[in-house]
């Protein structure tokens, strides 16, 4: 009886990260049909698969490698709702969000927690034509053809809890289609909301295709509405085709209860071009996982990043580039402030495969701590086959620079505003990255205000007040 | 051109491929509790020393092989090894004493040890398989209070000294080499440097595998008691053979208050064939501890040779204002795969330390360089500069880096740069101009490129590491 006991006891913290997971299969065995009822058929053929792959991976831990700086224990605790039935949600997302970037002129549209929002403004998002922009579910049965070809391409493969966890889970996602050699005349804009009265989980599974020749801007903003506590675990697929050109933007303000996971593929063919800019202004725990696969000659990769946080804010950017073909450049930049008790981490592997000469690859990760209790783990990581490459990367982790404050002040700056000139200079280089002027603008002005500690607040937003 | 020159670089010889009749005494091969007594027995060791092997060895029977490395090991049967040899004639009294086939061994290796008692001063304690033969200059070096002697020696003489900081550096747990390393550690070099003495020469070891099938279970200790100083020099040569070798040793440093402690190792193990076949594999934790204030540890190493690789020299900052300094200079030719680097752990206040890394990849071979930059809360003002520089001279070698930085104080300043890139043809054109082949120029642009790490080498052995740079690479490149 006694060995019973001892061993029981032993086995307590596995027992423990065994239930986390096991509610979820649970819930999925007991849901699996309605999941799929409300779905559709291209997101379930391989949904059982995903499922198998999450239960024998389960959720990540900080004992992975890769999420070496990402500790998900606490949160995936929480009793989270998941609307299965997908019961739609009462909100006017229109009504809510008012804060939108002066100018932008973008094709808005909105998802709220994982559920695309019908558009009810045909005329303001007249898309050019043969651009598709919808729901995978009613795409699936509109043109099921475009599915076919591209979705779960890049992400069944992945050996990643939180995608096999999407994979199984994940009933409906934001879907986008420029054919080719289309430019789109304005960029699209991609709102993520969470609502809901009730601790909630989201999972969505987005997929972006570029063809040949076309060129599109994708700003994706996520925002939380109510006080409780969200969860959203979302992937995104992106085919970038030869020659063609695709901006990502991802820009976080969401509240500190929310845990945001998010995993951004792309893959690039001959000659193509891409920026993805990810910025994280406000948040509770937030996980980027960015992968980028140049899979034809002549891509250039522009990968950005930046992150203010303060409190308890915990961000972990895992970033991935992998150069599979010759003459490929990239360039990576993150940038760091961190304050009270956050915590940062930042991964940026770069992998050049064997026959991926005359490579050059540039990566830089800078980071600035202002408190005592603040912390920065950074793992650049390059892994080189191939020799005739050129490859760097630099990081480095310091305070603000006490000569050029010693500068400013002797020349009648106050230290507040030495300190805020620098943290601005700091981080400007990313926002400088960001090619919507209109956007840009509004970037600076947010990253001023967060900096100066008034949380981004803007006139007239329901969200904020 | 290129591939030419390549081909000669890939068959250049192990020049130092011989073996040596000496008589061992070797126990059966495998591992049990049993040889681990049989160990202790052997060297006639106090009560208290087997209860650390067999503490050592029950822990290491519950621990698993590390596979996280960018290394790809072969399975390792550690039944299949024999885990002692010494040789069997007594220690000799003086150099007319040793083995006449001993002797000869070190002509070839070009460091005739008359030759280095009188041209270098150095004292050098010679370990042939895994019992100290030969020690110079002890005499003198005693009158100064310092004690340079075998590991078993110290055991015996020093009982104290070795049982107070003995795993204080390298816990007994601490990874799966270390502890078999602790359960069936056959020699090694003690050091001792007492309060404010100044050592007047280069202490130095070589290290030889020579028996067949023996691994080779080394443990060195370094003390550098208040204001003391040492430099201490390690290299060795291995003989040709078929099968693969195991190494696993430990180097645990403690440096007090004011002490400085300077390590250089030239190492140069067999590589194994042009095929990948044979070679040693070489599983070391080497860490130094900076236990009192202005202490100072450096680390210098130069990897040349080896199967496997697998060598993070470490430095525990914990007294105020320390410093702690790792250069090193890896090449990897053939079949070679190498994951080196360091640790600096910053924990006391204003502490520095400075890694300098330096991969020269060649062949098929795997170079990487991983480390660990890590801050602590209450490290104020502690500052660590990295670069980690890689040279790539074949389309079939990888190049690899991972560098960890940790950071949990805001006054701290960490920077890590790391390039890679491939050898340059315009300083090879610009030396072939000038009537020097591509051969030589590539030996000299490869000096060149490791120069700021063999430049922290003592004179004796920074010519050594320059012939051995040439020799891994020889015939290559273009």
């Amino acid at each position: 009886m006694k060995n019973n006991e001892i061993s029981t006891l032993n086995a307590a913290p596995t027992v423990r990260q065994e239930t986390l997971e096991q509610q979820y299969i649970d819930l999925y065995k007991e849901q699996r049909e309605s999941i799929k009822k409300h779905s559709s058929a291209v997101m379930n053929t391989s949904r059982d698969e995903s499922f198998a792959r999450f239960e024998a991976l389960g959720f990540p831990t900080s004992a992975l490698e890769n999420y070496k700086y990402t500790d998900l224990r606490e949160t995936l605790s929480v009793d989270y709702g998941l609307n299965i039935n997908r019961i739609s949600v009462p909100i006017n997302p229109y009504e809510v969000f008012k804060c939108d970037v002066p100018g932008i002129h973008s094709y808005l549209y909105f998802v709220v927690n994982d559920a695309f929002y019908p558009v009810n403004d045909p005329v303001h998002n007249k898309l050019p034509e043969g651009v598709i922009i919808g729901s995978v579910k009613d795409v699936a049965a509109s043109h099921p053809e475009l599915l076919r070809d591209y979705f779960g391409k890049l992400s069944t493969a992945k050996n990643d809890g939180l995608v096999a966890f999407n994979g199984a889970f994940a009933q409906d996602g934001f879907f986008m289609y420029v054919p080719k050699n289309v430019v789109m005349d304005r960029p699209v804009q991609l709102v993520n909301i969470m609502r809901s009265d009730v601790d909630t989980m989201a999972n969505s599974h987005n997929l972006i295709v570029i063809e040949e020749g076309s060129k599109a801007q994708l700003l994706v903003c996520d925002h939380t509405v109510d006080e409780v506590r969200f969860l959203s675990n979302r992937v995104t697929e992106v085919f970038v085709g030869e020659n063609a050109t695709y901006e990502h933007y991802k820009l976080e303000n969401v509240h500190t209860k929310t845990t945001n996971l998010s995993t951004l593929l792309i893959d690039q063919r001959k000659s193509s071009n891409v920026l993805a800019n990810v910025i994280t202004l406000h948040n509770g725990i937030t996980r980027n996982t960015i992968e980028i696969d140049l899979d034809g000659e002549g891509c250039d990769t522009l990968l950005c990043g930046m992150v203010i946080a303060d409190k308890k804010q915990e961000v972990d950017n895992f970033t991935s580039i992998i150069h599979n073909k010759p003459n490929c450049n990239s360039r990576e930049l993150f940038k760091y402030v961190l304050d009270d008790m956050s915590k940062g981490g930042f991964t940026g592997k770069l992998l050049v495969a064997k026959d991926a000469q005359k490579t050059a690859a540039f990566q830089t990760n800078r980071n600035i701590l202002l408190s005592k209790t603040a912390k920065m783990r950074t793992k650049p990581q390059l892994e080189i086959w191939a020799d005739d490459v050129k490859c760097s990367h630099g990081a480095t982790i310091g305070s603000l620079d006490e000569s050029a404050k010693f500068y400013m002040q002797s020349r009648g700056i106050s230290e507040k505003e030495a300190r805020l000139l620098l943290m601005f200079a700091f981080t400007n280089d990313v926002i400088e990255n960001i090619r919507i002027p209109a956007l840009q603008d509004r970037m600076k002005l947010l990253v001023e205000k967060r900096l100066r500690g008034e949380l981004s607040k803007c006139e007239g937003c329901v969200i904020c007040q | 051109m290129s591939e030419v020159l390549l081909d000669q670089v890939t068959q250049a010889d192990y020049k130092y491929g011989f073996t040596t009749d000496i008589e061992t005494d070797i126990i059966p091969i495998g591992l049990s509790e049993d040889v681990v007594r049989l160990i202790s027995a052997k060297k006639k060791e106090p009560e208290w020393m087997l209860e650390f092997r067999l503490k050592a060895y029950r822990h290491w029977l519950t621990m698993k092989i590390p596979t996280w490395a960018q290394l790809d090991i072969p399975d390792i049967d550690f039944q299949s090894i024999a885990y002692y040899a010494a040789p069997r004639k007594n220690a000799p009294q003086n150099l007319d004493e040793v083995d006449p086939e001993l002797l000869k061994t070190f002509d070839k290796l070009g460091i005739s040890m008359e030759e280095q008692k009188m041209l270098s001063g150095v004292a050098v304690d010679v370990v042939m398989d895994s019992i100290s033969v030969k020690t110079t200059f002890k005499d003198s070096l005693a009158e100064m209070g310092i004690i340079f002697c075998s590991f078993s020696e110290a055991v015996e003489h020093h009982p104290d000294l070795v049982q107070k900081y003995m795993s204080s550096v390298v816990p007994v747990s601490d990874n799966f080499f270390a502890t078999l390393n602790s359960a069936v550690f056959s020699d090694g070099s003690f050091v001792y440097i007492p309060k404010g003495i100044r050592c007047p020469m280069e202490l130095s070891t070589y290290f030889r595998i020579n028996a067949i099938n023996t691994g080779q279970f080394e443990r060195t200790l370094i003390i550098a008691d208040e204001d003391s100083y040492v430099s201490y020099l390690e290299g060795c040569t291995a003989p040709m053979r078929d099968e693969n070798q195991l190494h696993a040793a430990i180097v645990e440093i403690v440096a007090l208050k004011n002490a400085e402690v300077k390590y250089s190792t030239v190492q140069n193990w067999y590589p194994g064939d042009k095929t990948g076949k044979g070679g040693v594999y070489n599983f070391v934790t080497k860490r130094g501890i900076c236990k009192g204030d202005s202490s100072r540890i450096s680390w210098t190493q130069v990897e040349t040779g080896s199967a496997i690789t697998w060598k993070y020299p470490s430095c525990i900052l914990l007294g105020d204002n320390s410093s702690a300094e790792f250069y090193s200079v890896a090449v990897t030719n053939h079949h070679q795969q190498a994951d080196t680097g360091t640790k600096m752990l910053h924990i006391g206040k204003n502490t520095t330390s400075h890694i300098l890394s330096k991969g020269i990849s060649a062949g098929f071979s795997q170079n990487s360089y991983r480390g660990l930059v890590r801050i602590n809360p209450k490290a104020d003002n502690a500052r660590n500069f990295s670069q980690c520089d890689s040279l790539l001279l074949s389309d079939k070698c990888g190049a690899h880096t991972f560098p960890y930085m940790e950071v949990s104080n805001e006054s701290a300043i960490v920077e890590h740069e790391a390039t890679t890139s491939k050898i340059n043809e315009d300083q090879i054109f610009y030396c072939n101009q000038r009537g020097i082949s591509t051969e030589d120029a590539v030996g000299l642009i490869v000096n060149g490129y490791a120069k700021e790490v063999l430049n922290k080498l003592p004179m004796e052995f920074a010519v050594e590491a320059q012939k051995l740079l040439q020799i891994t690479l020889e015939g290559s490149v273009g």
